[in-house]
């Protein structure tokens, strides 16, 4: 059997729907073959024109697959393999006749919907799979039905079944064992295109993250956020220097930190999007949870890359002190500095040391200086010389946050104070819909630590000294035109802000119940629910009788639908089962006056019983207007006391 | 009572036309429901007389057209000729001008001419010489055709015969009323003195109670099942058309009347199915059957609702 129109139809938006989001990641090659290729059917769709001959499709196949080959090389792998797939759906659309064709046309659309949060599982995909899912079930039922009907019909149907469907899906996504991390045995190449701060630092590393408003993390704080100034997010820690860029030094990892938590606390839950990196980021310092361990330069690390996005509750002691017997070691590999290199930033250093009263001053009067130099703070600096850190303090003087704390951990090592480069995110914002802090990438940061005796490391912040709207603000505040800023950090666009903290705080949402709902997440659920600690097989009793519980309720509801209150067609089939227990069944065709009739030739000892009871049926079933009700209780009467032998 | 009338109608009709009861009431039915009525069957069986029987008893006033090979459209709707003492045309108007027209051997006529009579089935009215002239109100035609003459015929393609609302065989008689037929008088005589059973003004009462026959949407639902299996269902290659699904719950709601309820049954609906429906059906298998065979697939292939 062909397919007719409004089958074609379906098929055809279905497969548009499926193919959209992938549009944003396929070459433009493959996406403009499965684009042509669809369009290409549309148009013999309306035009009455014929499907291709099959050694056309051959010749397509094979175009698609060289086309795959040329862009990937190979076939292995997610991204070639969804590109053939996409290919594959246009050119299956192209020999489809049949309705088996179509099945198969939804299967493939199917698992290419799935194949979306391969690449991204936000809500717009979300939404955009949930309409393909919508089309995919319209279309089988426009396979199925022998009838056409009205898109709206089909869609309303469709809506129907999908949301009869929802329970289940709910049970599913509860109970479904949950794995930790991303889905196991994905391909290398899932995770090559996340951005963020990384474990080396050079000049305009950091300025160039300012230009992405994507988000790092959020914060959901228990009771009062700190203020921002002191929303220092500590993340990688660099300690050596080669002259131009710094690299986190040997660092120790222990399960339990070398401080003594004290002081006033802040509670936290961090969201972290992936950045397929082990650090964490924490407000200093934080007591280690579960799942995490503290390096001997406080960071807070996982234990494996973070490819998913993750949530951790934390709770950190700002006001601890910390390495007050730091090693000789770490010491000394904060003093280290490249030989030769930077030698006017080396003379200031030791300068400040000669007029330093004690060490602990040191620090002030660097920063002192650099207050009084004149340095100016941009996300565009000049391009440096052959010294980083000399051209920026003397020649150019206009850096980014990664040129004051370079520059000032040199001078702070020349004049014989341990120092060290600190990176991670300084402020964030506040969404004024659901109070989460956000925290961007354009908010990333670098700043200094120096060891004191008897004090331990403290932080310094030089940004600071020269641009404190920085600390205070954030980047917007502090840069003079926001030209280069992505347009939704910038200051000046209110409106914008409203909008994008509102969809910010329904994806912080989405984020939190939906892709955050982690196996913790799940069994923390379950035993809120009262099932314990509950092992798998405990989960997989409760997924099957929730499955059982859902599918017991809609066809229950089903069934009540088909017969409402018909106590009529309930006697009526009673007194037929009755008949038919005794060799007399009837035809499912045949109208009660028939079979009356022949049940009194056949026994002719029930006519009289028979031909009451079906007359009284055809009046009640098919009479005009509200039933006898003498006429309704006589029937129900008589079919149940009818007994026959 | 319109039921009463029904009745006689049928008792009257049944001492002419001897052991066709079954028949005779469908032919009924089909007037009740304002349809055409198509006799296909061989010759000498009795269906000119049916016809004159139905318009004797119902008191409608009746022609006969024989039709012919060398027919022409006028001969059928009428002609203009040039009046002398007028100085204009005058229409005079055809045979088809009764309310009972029997077109006998409608199949003999060329298309052109078969085609001037179905319009007039159609719209009740004639138009000739860029005027309209209604037919009489009611108007009915019963057509016979003969099915074993096949050289130098036209039957009916299956867009005319869906203007049929029930096409009947007759058929030979059993042994029982060929005796009664053979010892009886001649059919022509008793014709000539069967009065006419209706006064004027019952047939409208009896059409305004066949309409008013209730039909339950239990009973719809059974219809539209039938249409839509005649429609999708494998055995069919060609279904019944809207037009079909309304003769059918008309042909239902008249045999209803003649059976003395006052609501449709599916029995109703079976009971004239093979009628309505056997020429409007064809088989997937395209295998010439009798419509009884035709409608009884239908019927057992839709279980009651």
């Amino acid at each position: 059997m062909s397919l007719r129109p409004d089958q074609i139809g379906w098929l055809l938006a279905t497969a548009t729907i499926t193919l959209i989001p992938h549009f944003g990641h396929l070459p433009p090659l493959l996406a403009g073959i499965a684009a042509v290729l669809v369009g290409w059917r549309a148009l013999i769709a309306t035009g009455g024109r014929r499907l291709p001959h099959r050694h056309v499709l051959s010749a397509l196949a094979v175009g698609i697959i060289i086309a795959v080959l040329a862009e990937y090389r190979h076939f292995f792998g997610k991204d070639p393999g969804v590109a053939l797939l996409a290919g594959l759906l246009g050119l299956k659309l192209l020999e489809t006749r049949q309705i088996r064709d179509g099945r198969s046309v939804v299967l493939l659309s199917i698992f290419l919907l799935l194949t979306q949060y391969l690449y991204q599982q936000d809500m717009a995909i979300a939404a955009l799979s949930l309409l393909g899912a919508h089309g995919a079930v319209a279309s089988l039922l426009a396979l199925q039905s022998r009838v056409s009907a009205s898109p709206r019909t089909r869609a309303l149907e469709a809506g129907r079944l999908l949301v009869q469907a929802l329970p289940l899906m709910l049970v599913l996504f509860i109970l479904f064992p949950r794995v930790q991390g991303p889905l196991w045995g994905l391909p290398a190449d899932a995770f090559n295109r996340v951005g963020g701060l990384s474990d080396t630092m050079a000049p305009g590393d950091l300025a160039r993250l300012g230009e992405s408003s994507a988000i790092a993390f959020r914060v959901d704080f228990q009771g009062e956020p700190p203020p921002a100034a002191e929303r220092y997010w500590r993340g990688p820690v660099l300690t050596r220097f080669d002259g131009h860029t710094w690299r986190a030094g040997l660092l120790q990892l222990a399960d339990q930190p070398s401080y003594q938590p004290q002081g006033a606390a802040y509670s936290y839950a961090i969201t972290l999007e992936p950045h397929n990196q082990l650090w964490l980021l924490a407000l200093d310092f934080p007591a280690v949870t579960a799942g995490t361990r503290i390096s001997n330069d406080f960071q807070l690390l996982a234990r494996e890359p973070v490819q998913g996005r993750r949530r951790i509750e934390l709770v950190s002691y700002p006001h601890t002190p910390v390495g007050r017997d730091e090693t000789q070691l770490v010491l000394r590999q904060a003093l280290d500095l490249p030989p030769r290199a930077n030698p006017r930033s080396v003379e200031l250093g030791r300068q400040l040391r000669a007029r330093a009263a004690s060490p602990a001053h040191i620090p002030d009067l660097a920063i002192e200086h650099f207050r009084r130099s004149g340095l100016r703070y941009t996300l565009e600096p000049l391009p440096l010389g052959r010294d980083d850190v000399d051209s920026f303090l003397f020649d150019t003087r206009q850096g980014f946050c990664e040129h004051f704390s370079a520059a000032f951990v040199v001078v702070m090592r020349a004049a014989g104070v341990p120092a060290r480069v600190v990176t991670g995110y300084q402020g964030g914002e506040i969404n004024p819909v659901d109070g989460t802090l956000v925290v961007r990438q354009s908010d990333a940061h670098a700043w200094a630590e120096v060891w004191l005796a008897g004090r331990g490391w403290v932080r310094v912040d030089p940004t600071a000294a020269s641009a404190p709207q920085r600390i205070e603000n954030g980047l917007a505040a502090a840069l003079p035109d926001s030209a280069r800023l992505p347009l939704l950090v910038r200051a000046d666009l209110a409106w914008l802000h409203g909008l994008r903290d509102r969809l910010d705080a329904l994806n912080n949402r989405w984020n939190q119940w939906v892709l955050g709902y982690n196996p913790a997440r799940q069994r923390a659920l379950l035993s809120g629910l009262g099932f314990g600690d509950p092992d798998w097989q405990t989960i997989a009793a409760l997924l099957a009788g929730g499955c059982a519980i859902v599918m017991g309720a809609l066809t229950l509801w089903a069934l009540r639908q088909r017969s409402p209150a018909d106590a009529i067609d309930r006697s009526w089939r009673r007194f037929c089962r009755q008949l038919a227990s005794v060799g007399l069944p009837r035809n499912s065709w045949e109208g009660p006056l028939d079979y009356a009739r022949r049940l009194a030739r056949e026994r002719p000892d029930l006519a009289g019983t028979i031909n009451a009871i079906a007359a009284d049926y055809a009046s009640l079933r098919y009479g005009p207007g509200e039933a006898d009700p003498d006429r309704l209780k006589r029937f129900h009467q008589s079919t149940r006391n009818f007994r026959p032998r | 009572m319109p039921i009463h009338i029904a009745r006689r109608l049928i008792d009257s009709a049944s001492r002419i036309i001897l052991g066709k009861d079954h028949a005779l009431r469908l032919a009924l039915a089909c007037v009740l429901a304002r349809g055409h009525l198509l006799i296909e069957d061989i010759p000498g069986v009795g269906k000119t007389t049916l016809a004159h029987v139905l318009a004797r008893l119902l008191g409608l006033q009746f022609q006969r057209i024989q039709f012919t090979s060398d027919m022409l459209p006028a001969d059928i709707v009428g002609v203009s000729i040039y009046d002398q003492r007028d100085g204009a045309f005058r229409f005079h108007p055809g045979p088809v001008f009764a309310q009972l027209v029997l077109a006998d051997e409608i199949n003999r006529a060329t298309p052109k001419a078969q085609s001037a009579l179905l319009e007039a089935m159609e719209e009740r009215q004639i138009s000739a010489e860029g005027q309209t002239w209604p037919l009489p109100q009611p108007f009915f035609v019963i057509a016979t055709q003969n099915p074993t003459e096949q050289i130098g015929t036209f039957p009916l393609p299956e867009s005319q015969l869906d203007r049929f609302l029930m096409r009947l065989s007759l058929g030979y008689p059993d042994r029982a009323a060929e005796r009664a037929l053979l010892a009886g008088e001649d059919r022509r005589d008793l014709i000539a003195h069967l009065p006419a059973e209706l006064a004027p003004g019952e047939l409208d009462a009896l059409f305004a109670a066949a309409r008013a026959i209730h039909a339950g949407p239990r009973l719809l639902d059974y219809i539209q099942a039938l249409l839509a299996e005649s429609r999708e269902g494998a055995a069919f290659s060609l279904g019944m058309s809207p037009r079909a699904g309304l003769g059918l719950l008309a042909a239902a709601r008249a045999w209803a009347l003649l059976a003395g309820r006052d609501h449709v049954l599916p029995e109703d609906v079976q009971a004239v199915l093979p009628a309505v429906a056997g020429h409007r059906l064809r088989a997937a298998d395209d295998a010439p059957q009798p419509p009884e065979a035709l409608a009884r697939r239908l019927i057992e292939a839709v279980p009651l609702p």
